[in-house]
């Protein structure tokens, strides 16, 4: 009766077996390409000129960019991030820009994919190539150069150079008069401004370097009161809440969520920095101020002016 | 009752696993389950072609095979339909099936193994060690060399993946080894401890985590089957595969072990072979599948528990029946999700678990009463 159990007979081939499941995916990574289509297309690949008339555009900034262009009729479809200008509203979502599903991009019949640096996933977009549609990365960053070269690849993708450097050099002179204006003001009445990305259960999220926040606040002529101690976002404690000294604590404006002021204010560690002390908390639409698109000057010039009062107002 | 019917099904003294069985013959029972299982094997084909047929787009697979098969002309737009049919709909519904097939049925197997109406894949750390594993690679694969990137690929994740299931289980089987002695009580708390260990490693890389790195963190935990590619297919099916066709050759010995390890000893089960294959080829199986899917969660629980009710606690149906049905459900599942929002898509483990949890307490509950417990 023990004969179904013994399974000695049966190990060679179980080793076997199993050594085989072991080394599939080292063996299928040497032999198949990355994107392994079972369909090869051929035709697609040597495609010399891109068809961008039905575009599908990933990334806020990108979608801004394509209808600041004026080219924002061929837009087909767009990602959840892209929720300026309104008309981007009225078109089909293809969902969150690092969650794409590749059947859902392909069912809008889009014939080139325009997708902001970091979109995703990495297998969607593979997909998505052995597809044929051909995809430009724009560049992603967070300063004035990372503006006018989203403006400039979104530019010659779209076969519209010269729309691109009229808009470059439009967006460009409202970003030096914006970021001049903040400029002019003096190291010594900078203010320390802490950018809390969230707020939960006094819990404070807040933007170190190498985000949107450390960026717009440095243009806007104010200092990021995490300076440098941190890349990305992270939690921080009371004592480094304190220790930041800031002037000013940043929260975004989000519909039906999101604390109050005076549950920020309550925090024990905000409460006895300068910002806590003065009851100064700025709102802000995060779209807007975080995009880094087109619009950035204007965001610049209004952050500014929240922090300092009347604009290019500098020492008075 | 001879030992051979003991070992078949238990039905002397019914443990927790009987309890949905209820008083019926065991004649009905094996009628009911042979019945069971034709169904399933037809819902399984039928939700393969279905999964096959279906999706955000208009692309006909019907059309597509029509066209395959009496060799017409390639357009542009049949190759669209036809990269949409066999590039990304056949992967998808091929691996999501095997998928669900093995964590349903792993969750059956661990149950059995341990006794225990709680026993899952998530239980025993395994799908954590998964989880850190890719977490890791997430967050620091780019530290790691270029060349050994590139060549790994779009492998690096689910390889990552699968060698943290595949260690975590080996640690485990080491901890509750003593003197060639598993214990199944060692394990199961050396397993939570595992995972508790796993999340925690796992919370300081998403500490150290970027903005970017951690929103992948958090859709990979999601779980989805977007992206599914042959190139996967290949690497995770075959690993898959080798556990459904093993882990029914234990269906004997898991049904003694039902009476205690000490009586399947006596009846002549090997139970340190029976320990060690079974999870062994439940590691491979979960640390596969999370591999390319991320974390579905649910359907290793729920899928045993269902079928006992309706076709008993004999392994030798209860295996097999599980993983179809987990395939079927996972393929259901996946449909959900690639159409509630289209042309987005939904991560498939929010589903799973929305529809998983409360059919779970239905079961409790309605277990409470019938057994007044």
């Amino acid at each position: 009766m023990s004969k179904s159990f013994d399974l000695r007979r049966a190990r060679p081939w179980e080793v076997a077996l199993t050594v085989f499941a072991l080394s599939a995916p080292l063996l299928a990574t040497f032999t198949l390409p990355v994107d392994g289509g079972f369909v090869r297309k051929a035709a697609a690949q040597d495609m010399q000129k891109v068809d961008t008339s039905k575009l599908v555009t990933i990334g806020g900034a990108v979608t801004e960019i394509v209808y600041a262009l004026g080219e924002g009729e061929r837009i087909v479809a767009r990602d959840s991030t892209s929720m300026y200008p309104e008309e981007a509203l009225k078109l089909p979502d293809v969902g969150y820009m690092r969650a794409l599903s590749p059947e859902g991009v392909i069912a809008v019949n889009p014939t080139a994919l325009l997708a902001v640096e970091g979109s995703g996933p990495a297998d969607a977009l593979a997909v998505l190539k052995s597809a044929g549609i051909p995809f430009e990365t724009v560049p992603e960053g967070y300063d004035r150069a990372a503006i006018l070269r989203k403006i400039d690849v979104v530019g010659n993708f779209l076969g519209v150079p010269e729309k691109a450097k009229a808009l470059e050099e439009k967006v460009g002179a409202e970003l030096d008069g914006a970021i001049a204006d903040a400029a002019k003001r003096p190291e010594s009445e900078r203010k320390r401004v802490l950018f809390i990305l969230s707020f939960q259960n006094g819990r404070i999220m807040a933007a170190g370097n190498h985000t949107a926040a450390d960026g717009i606040i440095g243009l806007a002529g104010a200092i990021n009161a995490t300076e440098g101690t941190f890349d990305g976002y992270k939690p921080l404690t009371d004592e480094a809440v304190i220790n930041a000294k800031p002037d000013v604590v940043m929260v975004m404006t989000r519909p039906g969520a999101g604390s109050t002021d005076e549950e920020v204010l309550a925090h024990p560690a905000i409460a006895v920095t300068p910002a806590g002390k003065n009851k100064t908390v700025l709102r802000m639409n995060s779209l807007h101020l975080l995009g880094f698109g087109p619009r950035t000057a204007s965001a610049v010039s209004d952050l500014n002016k929240e922090l300092y009062g009347k604009p290019g107002n500098v020492s008075q | 009752m001879s030992l051979n019917d003991a070992m078949r099904g238990p039905v002397a003294r019914r443990p927790f696993l009987m309890r949905a069985a209820g008083g019926q013959a065991a004649g009905d029972r094996t009628a009911i389950a042979r019945l069971t299982l034709c169904l399933l094997v037809i819902l399984s084909v039928a939700a393969i072609a279905l999964s096959i047929a279906t999706g955000a787009s208009d692309a006909s697979a019907v059309n597509v095979i029509g066209a395959l098969l009496t060799g017409a002309e390639d357009t542009a737009l049949s190759m669209r339909d036809r990269i949409i049919v066999f590039d990304i709909r056949m992967p998808r519904a091929l691996l999501g099936f095997l998928i669900g097939a093995a964590l349903a049925m792993s969750g059956a197997v661990m149950q059995g193994l341990f006794r225990n109406p709680l026993a899952d894949p998530g239980l025993v750390g395994i799908s954590s060690g998964s989880a850190l594993g890719a977490v890791l690679m997430i967050v620091l694969g780019g530290s790691l060399p270029a060349g050994l990137m590139l060549a790994l690929g779009a492998y690096a994740l689910p390889l990552a993946a699968f060698l943290g299931g595949l260690l975590t289980t080996l640690l485990l089987y080491q901890i509750a080894t003593r003197g060639g002695q598993t214990s199944v009580a060692t394990m199961l708390l050396a397993g939570i401890a595992i995972a508790a260990l796993a999340g925690a490693v796992t919370g300081i890389l998403i500490y150290m985590a970027d903005d970017k790195q951690l929103r992948d963190v958090t859709f990979w935990s999601l779980g989805s089957l977007s992206g599914m590619t042959w190139t996967k297919l290949l690497a995770a099916g075959p690993i898959i595969l080798v556990a459904l066709l093993v882990v029914p050759f234990l269906s004997r010995g898991l049904n003694a072990i039902t009476l205690g390890e000490a009586a399947a000893f006596h009846m002549g089960v090997k139970v340190q072979r029976l320990k060690y294959t079974a999870v062994v080829a439940v590691a491979g199986a979960v640390g596969a599948s999370v591999a390319v899917s991320g974390g579905i969660g649910f359907v290793g629980i729920v899928v045993p528990h269902l079928l006992r009710i309706v076709i008993g606690p004999d392994h030798r149906y209860l295996l097999p029946a599980s993983a179809l049905l987990g395939g079927v459900l996972m393929l259901g599942a996946d449909m959900l999700a690639r159409t509630i929002v289209a042309p987005a898509e939904l991560p498939i483990g929010i589903i799973t678990a929305l529809a998983g949890a409360p059919f779970f307490l239905w079961v409790l509950l309605r277990d409470r009463t019938r057994n007044g417990w």
